[in-house]
Formats: C-alpha cells, sequence, structure tokens
C-alpha cells in the first residue's frame, strides 16, 4: 500500500458521509416538494445525526449486548468499504486491485445482514418481526442482484470494476446484448429500493406497523451510526449503478481536450450529478409515490417479475456476446 | 448555538395516545400535510419512543393505560420532552372527574409543554413542539455544568 493510497483510505469515507448526507437532504427536499411541500433543508440530515449524537445510548436489558452495539460497527464499516471500491469518475477506486464485483455484492449483503442481526440481538419482538422480514426480503432480491453481476462478468470476462468502468458498456454490446444490458438495468433500478430498506419495500423497518422494525431498540450513537451507513449506501449504490451503466465522461461526449485539475473538476462534478439523477429516479421518485408493499407481495415481485426481467436480461446478453 | 443547535433543528415525536376521542390525533397528523408541513422544522413523526426527542401525549388517560405511559416514557432515551396536546390530557377536558380516568396526564408522567383546545390547531401544535425544545436545551445546560 503506497502512501497515496493511504490517504485515500481516510479522505473517502469522510467524503462519503459528507456526499451521502447530502444526498439524503436532496432526496428528503425532492420528495417534500413533489408532495407539494417546502421541506426540510438540505443541511437538515447533517443535524438529525448531530443529535443522535448528542442523545444517551440505551442497551436493553434483555438484549445481547456485544452483538447489539457491534452492529452499527459493522455496518458502517461495511458501507464504507463499499465506497472505496467504486471508482470515482475518473478517478481510480482507492481499493482498486483488491477486490471486485462478487466483493461488492457481499459488501452490500452485509450491511443489511449486520441490520437484521443488530434487530436479533436487540431481544424486542418488533425488532424480531422486523430482521425476519429483512432476511426474507434479502433472500428475493439477492438473485436478479447475482443476475445483473454474472451478466457484466459475461460481457467483459472479468469481475473488476476498474475494467467495467474503463470502457463504457454500450460500446462493446451489439444490438440484441445492448437489449439485454438495458433489462438488467431496469432489474437493478427496481433492486435499488430494497437494497436500501425505502419505500415501497422498507418492509423491515415499517415505523407504523412493527415500530421501525429492526431499528426499534436502538437510540443515540447505535442509531447515528445506522442512520450513517444508510446515506453512505444509498450514495454507493447509486455511484454503483452510474459506474455500470452510465460510465460516459463528459470529456468523450464533446470531445473536450481537458487535463489536470481541471479535468478532475469537471469529470468529479459531472459524476455526481450523474449519481444524483439515479438516486432520484430510482429512489426518491419511487418511495414518494408508491405505498409500502407486504413481504409476500415484495418476495413474489422479486422473485418471480424482477428475476424474468433479469434473466431475460441474461439470457439476450449471452447471446449477443 | 454550538452543540445543542441541532437539537433545535431536528426534533423526533413519538406519539402516544391515551383515552383521545381521535380529534387530538388527526389535527397530529394534519401537521404532516403540505399545508402545516412540520418537516420544515426537522419536526418527525417515529415509530419507536427509543428514537424520539418529544412524547406526544392525547386525550384523558385511563386506569390501564397510565403505567403504559410511563414504560412509554421509561423507554426514551435522554434528553427528553413530554407535550399534552388537548384539553382531556391538561385537565381531563369533558371527561373531568370521571371514574375511570387517572387524572391529568402531568400526575403520572412530568409534562412540559400544554396545548389546550378541543382539538387544539396543528399550528399549535407545531408550536408547543418547538417549545419543547427549550427544556431540552435546559437539560443539556444543566449536564454541561455538572460536569
Ligand atoms: S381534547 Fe377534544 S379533540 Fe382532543 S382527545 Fe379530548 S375530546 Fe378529543
Amino acid at each position: 500500500m503506497t502512501p497515496n493510497i493511504l490517504a485515500y483510505a481516510f479522505a473517502f469515507p469522510v467524503l462519503g458521509i459528507f456526499l451521502g448526507l447530502v444526498y439524503k437532504g436532496i432526496d428528503r427536499r425532492v420528495s417534500a416538494r413533489l408532495t407539494s411541500r417546502i421541506g426540510p433543508p438540505i443541511r437538515q440530515p447533517f443535524w438529525d445525526v448531530g443529535k443522535l449524537l448528542l442523545k444517551e445510548t440505551v442497551v436493553p436489558e434483555n438484549a445481547i449486548s456485544w452483538l447489539f452495539n457491534a452492529m452499527p460497527l459493522i455496518a458502517l464499516a461495511s458501507s464504507m468499504t463499499l465506497l472505496l471500491y467504486i471508482p470515482f469518475g475518473v478517478l481510480k477506486a482507492p481499493l482498486e486491485g483488491y477486490g471486485d464485483l462478487i466483493v461488492v455484492l457481499y459488501l452490500l449483503t452485509l450491511q443489511s445482514l449486520a441490520m437484521a442481526i443488530g434487530g436479533f440481538a436487540s431481544g424486542s419482538p418488533f425488532s424480531s418481526v422486523g430482521a425476519q422480514r429483512e432476511m426474507v426480503l434479502m433472500m428475493s432480491y439477492e438473485m436478479p442482484l447475482a443476475t445483473v453481476i454474472v451478466g457484466f462478468a459475461l460481457i467483459y470476462r472479468s469481475f473488476s470494476l476498474t475494467t467495467i468502468a474503463s470502457t463504457p458498456v454500450w460500446s462493446i454490446v451489439g444490438p440484441i446484448a445492448g437489449l439485454g444490458v438495458i433489462m438488467l438495468f431496469i432489474a437493478l433500478l427496481i433492486v435499488t429500493p430494497a437494497e436500501l430498506a425505502k419505500l415501497p419495500f422498507d418492509i423491515a423497518e415499517a415505523e407504523t406497523e412493527i415500530a421501525e422494525g429492526m431499528l426499534a431498540e436502538y437510540s443515540g450513537r447505535n442509531l447515528a451510526l445506522f442512520y450513517l451507513s444508510d446515506a453512505v449506501r444509498g450514495f454507493a449504490m447509486a455511484a454503483l449503478e452510474v459506474v455500470l451503466f452510465i460510465p460516459f465522461t463528459l470529456s468523450s461526449i464533446f470531445n473536450l481536450n481537458l487535463t489536470g485539475a481541471s479535468l478532475y473538476t469537471v469529470e468529479a462534478l459531472w459524476f455526481l450529478f450523474k449519481v444524483l439523477v439515479v438516486y432520484l429516479l430510482a429512489v426518491t421518485l419511487v418511495r414518494t409515490s408508491f405505498a409500502r408493499f407486504r413481504i409476500e407481495q415484495a418476495s413474489r415481485i422479486f422473485w418471480v417479475y424482477v428475476n424474468i426481467i433479469a434473466l431475460v436480461g441474461l439470457a439476450l446478453v449471452w447471446m449477443g456476446v | 448555538m454550538g452543540k445543542l443547535y441541532s437539537f433545535k433543528r431536528s426534533l423526533w415525536v413519538f406519539h402516544a395516545s391515551g383515552g383521545s376521542c381521535n380529534g387530538c390525533d388527526i389535527e397530529i397528523i394534519a401537521t404532516l400535510t403540505p399545508r402545516y408541513d412540520a418537516e420544515r422544522f426537522g419536526i418527525k413523526l417515529v415509530g419507536s419512543p427509543r428514537h424520539a426527542d418529544v412524547l406526544l401525549v392525547t386525550g384523558a388517560i385511563p386506569r390501564d393505560f397510565a403505567d403504559k405511559l410511563r414504560r412509554i416514557y421509561d423507554q426514551m432515551s435522554d434528553p427528553k420532552a413530554v407535550v399534552v396536546v388537548g384539553n382531556c390530557g391538561t385537565s381531563g377536558g369533558l371527561f373531568y372527574d370521571s371514574y375511570n380516568l387517572v387524572g391529568p396526564i402531568d400526575e403520572i408522567i412530568p409534562v412540559d409543554v400544554y396545548v389546550p383546545g378541543c382539538p387544539p390547531r396543528p399550528e399549535a401544535i407545531i408550536d408547543g413542539v418547538v417549545k419543547a425544545w427549550l427544556k431540552i436545551e435546559k437539560l443539556e445546560k444543566q449536564l454541561e455544568g455538572g460536569e
């Protein structure tokens, strides 16, 4: 590990938390505007975290306290690590070469798993119900998610994210495989709200039926950690989609001849913009327009419909490559 | 300002309904609608008392509910404040002196803000919640002074 990578490794999580919270703020603001409300200021998530850090942290009497306290840390750590694997526009991913799409898949799972284990460890019936629902949901959306990743492995003959980011997927696929890639994109967009536990798939955290589900017993610092990990993961997931499906750089579209700092600034802003668009489409718009599904409905949607979309996409990619 | 500022801008509210007639509860939901939009001020309804900074209690408290209310209050993490919404909770309202009530809420748990009215207007409820942070600020000051 060179000092450069270490510097990245420290700068990225701070940047990730900042961007995650800003995107969460924008998300809340836009969602409010869509329902013709004014909505909270974009700084709101920062205040929320600041307040949660000030509050008392309660560990319930019948919780398994070490598990209960460890899980928020693991959740945050896994979303941060996830961020380190994502190439940031033209910047290389800090952990490039130390893992690939398979690791990304595991890290995405690990965060949900940490929340579910935390829910089981809190020893409250609401949390247990929430954790069980989360497990069922995870089993449902994991299959389409894996299908998308297999599709990419078929196209590139590699699992490496850097390879994928360096050549846009659209430039190496034919028309049939291109159709397949579009279907994989749709499948991944539908998986996104479930992966991020947002409406209409926030069944595991339903605040009205099961008192916030898995998070019911969490408070203070632990809740703040979950809040942060949720924000970072939202950003990372949208960024992952941009890297996989919308990798066009601004300079390649307009044939700009930028070099040095201006290239990095322009491309970074362009990347952030693309992430924002994906975030608003896949999370904000969906979460504002839909009501919560029941768990068996969500399961059916993923196992039957989304799976069909993803598998047909995979078949098209396989025929086209 | 300083550290306490985030408290002022982010109050999470848990709503416990005692023997309310549902009038007050509907008005609480009305504060979240586009017309009043309490989220502007960072006020958010949460589903678990553990997450909450402010406990909103509506309705007169029947005998059976008293110890449950006490438990909800105990489950909230410090610092916390209690806001009573409606005449029923403040004084008994139209159920004053009823044989199955255990008196106004301030005889069961410490109350910080009273919002009278039957039911109160949504503006008054938002105002009550915003006032609750005064108490939280006072508690914080005490804690800091005690250290
Ligand atoms: S104060 Fe009035 S509106 Fe509120 S619960 Fe009592 S009777 Fe109903």
